[in-house]
């Protein structure tokens, strides 16, 4: 679903970026920002940076923030193809320095959000699942992210340092879809970021995972090269970092760069 | 036979047409790495993804063949209100997003499902996660195409040669077996190839119905996608096999489905 979803963006931010440039080329530099971006951002940011862009476009009436959501692989993938993105939001630093080593990046990442794991079960935890050691309990459908994936290779940590060996019976492509294979009912438990339980309400339950075994997760972000307004691209990576937004991060959950 | 003038417009639109189907063919011809194919192609997820799809694509058509071929003999030869919409209903997921039908089967068959609820606090069973769910999600999408593919087959045969064995005294069941299959083998054969190539390239409905896992449900499409993330040669490979798979059964077929030329 999120790969069909996100080629159609890809497509249709594409197409407003050809459009875009003809009207803002001859705009003086002095002018309120105008004209369009394409924000490629984590899957687990899309409840927040939804909000964002929304709040981005009422302080500047002119500029339209488009979105991309995926997991941070297949973004990266995305955009080294040739997708036209304008910014790009990680959920770990590893996809962040691989683009960057490639030589896709504009100008230093800079750290936005924290987050943390949760186990993500039922409402009302059917399985009585009370820590990461549950999840190796017979009879408990767990499933978790692809590796490459970071929320995948957290949960791989948490595990690791918790001494839990589970096989996932599925490695989603992203966060987003464990979340919602747990709301279905198909799985009995994953491990996601605290803001995808949060991001979820009544539709599921969130169990702690202790300070000792959880990971702290770093999303830093980045102006792509190539960008087609790297002015407005700017203005929306200041607008995430200013205390406006960081404070619209918190109310989703995350903690404070 | 006359050759036709044909308008400048045409020819420049339909050269455009071609491009855009060939280009990205080519693209991948051009950009797999061939001299690393044959390592890509043996590494032990590559393979066992390989497995998977045969075992499943496989299993599949001979689901639809069992299931299909009763179906497209009613179709064709009984008559009964609602038969146009069934036939609908059961042809649907040929252009239905496949995506679609993975959270259709999962709403019928998964956990919690219509069916599904019951097999699991019955029988235990579960089908999500499993290779069970990937041949069913498989079946689910490219039964249809072998259906239609037999109920015309069905339709366009001679019809005497029934007759003529039930006026001699067999069975219903005999004629069936030993007279309609044999005639309608051309059609039976096409069908179950393109039910079988439908099979291979499914994705949406795999991923979404029973997951992703190397060697239970990760079939090569999913393997495609995947490794596109973190080995894009062995992904640009594994592509040219689906690739090729799909051209031999293309051309295999070309007197059903491209004409004669």
């Amino acid at each position: 679903m999120h790969r069909r979803t996100s080629f159609v963006m890809v497509a249709a931010t594409f197409l407003a970026a050809c459009g875009s440039t003809g009207g803002t080329a001859a705009s003086p530099s002095a002018t309120p920002l105008s004209g369009t971006i394409s924000v490629f951002a984590a899957a687990s940011l899309t409840d927040s940076f939804k909000a964002l862009g929304t709040a981005f476009q009422a302080a500047h009436s002119g500029a339209t923030v488009q979105f991309n959501f995926a997991g941070t692989p297949t973004l990266v993938t995305q955009i080294e193809q040739g997708a036209q993105a304008d910014v790009l939001a990680s959920a770990d630093t590893t996809n962040m320095d691989k683009l960057k080593g490639d030589g896709f990046t504009v100008g230093t990442p800079q750290v936005f959000a924290h987050n943390q794991l949760q186990i993500v079960v039922a409402p009302g935890n059917p399985k009585g699942i009370t820590g990461l050691a549950d999840l190796a309990k017979p009879g408990v459908i767990y499933i978790s992210e692809a590796a490459t994936v970071p929320a995948g290779k957290y949960s791989l940590q948490a595990l690791a340092k918790a001494s839990v060996t589970v096989t996932p019976k599925s490695l989603e492509t992203d966060v987003k879809s464990v979340v919602s294979k747990i709301e279905l009912g198909e799985a009995d438990a994953g491990i996601v970021y605290t803001t995808d339980v949060k991001a979820a309400g009544s539709k599921v339950h969130g169990v702690a995972v202790p300070d000792a075994y959880n990971v702290v997760a770093t999303y830093p972000l980045v102006a792509v090269k190539g960008t087609k307004n790297a002015d407005l691209a700017n203005a929306f990576i200041a607008f995430v970092l200013s205390s406006a937004g960081q404070s619209t991060l918190e109310s989703f959950g995350f903690l404070h760069a | 036979m006359r050759r036709q003038s044909v308008p400048i417009v045409v020819i420049a639109l339909a050269t455009i047409g071609v491009a855009f189907f060939v280009l990205p063919l080519l693209g991948l011809v051009l950009r797999a790495p061939w001299g690393n194919a044959a390592r890509s192609l043996s590494e032990p997820e590559t393979l066992e993804a390989l497995k998977l799809s045969l075992v499943a694509s496989l299993s599949a058509t001979g689901i639809a063949l069992v299931l299909g071929v009763p179906m497209a003999w009613i179709y064709a030869r009984l008559e009964f209100p609602g038969r146009a919409v069934l036939r609908a209903l059961t042809t649907l997921p040929m252009v239905l997003p496949p995506v679609v039908g993975g959270i259709a089967l999962l709403l019928a068959f998964g956990r919690r499902g219509l069916l599904g609820s019951w097999l699991d606090t019955t029988f235990g069973i579960t089908l999500p996660f499993t290779t069970a769910g990937v041949i069913m999600a498989e079946t689910f999408v490219a039964m249809p195409f072998l259906i239609l593919t037999v109920e015309a087959g069905l339709r366009s045969m001679d019809r005497r040669y029934e007759e003529a064995a039930r006026t001699l005294g067999a069975s219903r069941w005999r004629v069936f077996a030993q007279v309609t299959l044999p005639l309608i083998g051309p059609s039976l054969f096409a069908g179950a190839v393109l039910c079988w190539a439908r099979a291979l390239g499914e994705f949406g409905a795999t991923i979404t119905f029973a997951g992703n896992f190397p060697g239970i449900t990760q079939t090569m499409p999913l393997a495609v996608y995947l490794l596109l993330e973190t080995n894009p040669e062995a992904s640009f490979v594994l592509s040219l096999v689906l690739l090729l798979i799909s051209l031999l059964v293309l051309i295999g077929l070309r007197h059903r489905w491209l004409g004669t030329a």
